[in-house]
């Protein structure tokens, strides 16, 4: 491979990526804009913002080129971060519960 | 450099180039520079930062008994005779990914050591991101003016004032001081600092064209947690 200084990719990659991110937030407001309710407007809102984050980090962050050391060091700690959420749901649940015993 | 034996051999790749590269006994991110490996790592503490405030309001307000505000009615702005819902969020979101766009195309020209170009389009940056910075300062003037404190508000659960102004402010002061960053970097490609390793004021070091990718990064990263807030906090 021939030595390239740092990170060169065509223009056009990031005003296509600037462009999609636009469409999925314009989607994302449209969500609301419609008043969608329950689980299709849940499961809309984490289905955009997963594809911006996704296109955000590969594209603009370049992690798409990166080597997999650095990919798998940067991006698999949060994703523990799950497991966290889903204590804390268990959590909230049980505080909910106690409140609308005791004090509803 | 303190590197040894770079490019000579070949890398295995997958999940053996994971083993290679950080049993090797040399640096673990090859291709990499220091600083940017040192701005993601940061840039991973700091989604941890962020993630417990999220995780916070997710707490909060799953375990509330009272009606949590719409936040569609609450952040509505009332134009031309009609409540129009979130706008100015939708328009703060417009113009941040306008800024990330134009960050990585400046990042992009940074490397082509196209000076000019690269100049312009981090002071545009730095221009969208005090676009945002304001509007956000708009928004709290008005949410104070309508009664919403870290204790309470007129529609609901009093939790929302407190994770709103936590998370909104913690993510305004990270585009705040990168518009300060985006700035100084400015200057420093206008007057070719990367191109003539010029030393820093302050670290005394000499720069390159990497230093503005790893602003971006930084850049890219507040653009980043927005998504998760727009999601999470006004769209939920």
């Amino acid at each position: 491979m021939a030595h390239v200084e740092g990170q060169q990719h065509p223009i056009s990659v990031y005003l296509w990526v600037w462009f999609l991110l636009f469409v999925f937030s314009t989607f994302s407001y449209l969500v609301d804009y419609f008043h969608l309710v329950g689980m299709l407007r849940w499961s809309l809102i984490v289905l955009f913002m997963i594809i911006k984050a996704g296109f955000i980090v590969a594209i603009f962050m370049h992690m798409a080129w990166e080597r997999l050391a650095l990919i798998y060091a940067i991006l698999v700690p949060p994703a523990l971060v799950l497991v966290f959420v889903g204590l804390m749901t268990l959590e909230s649940d049980y505080t909910h519960f106690l409140r609308t015993t005791f004090f509803g | 450099m303190a590197e040894t034996a770079t490019g000579s051999m070949a890398r295995p790749d997958g999940l053996q180039g994971i083993v290679a590269d950080w049993a090797s006994d040399q640096r673990s991110f090859k291709n990499v520079p220091w600083g940017k490996a040192m701005m993601w790592i940061f840039l991973l503490s700091d989604t941890f930062i962020f993630s417990c405030f999220l995780l916070s309001y997710m707490t909060v307000r799953m375990s509330t008994t009272v009606p949590w505000p719409n936040p569609s009615e609450v952040f509505a702005l009332h134009i031309g005779g009609q409540d129009i819902p979130l706008i100015l969020i939708a328009i703060m979101t417009f113009v941040l990914i306008s800024s990330s766009g134009t960050m990585a195309m400046a990042v992009r020209f940074g490397y082509a050591h196209d000076r000019k170009k690269s100049t312009i389009l981090i002071l545009l940056t730095a221009m969208f991101g005090a676009t945002f910075v304001g509007m956000q300062a708009f928004e709290w003037t008005k949410l104070i003016l309508e009664g919403v404190r870290p204790w309470g508000n007129p529609w609901g659960a009093p939790q929302f004032g407190s994770t709103f102004f936590m998370i909104t402010g913690f993510h305004g002061t990270h585009v705040s001081i990168g518009v300060i960053f985006l700035l100084i970097v400015a200057r420093k490609v206008w007057r070719g600092d990367y191109d003539t390793a010029r030393r820093g004021f302050f670290t005394s070091r000499k720069g390159n064209y990497e230093i503005v990718e790893t602003m971006g990064l930084y850049w890219h990263f507040v653009d980043l947690v927005w998504v998760f807030i727009f999601a999470f906090f006004y769209l939920w």
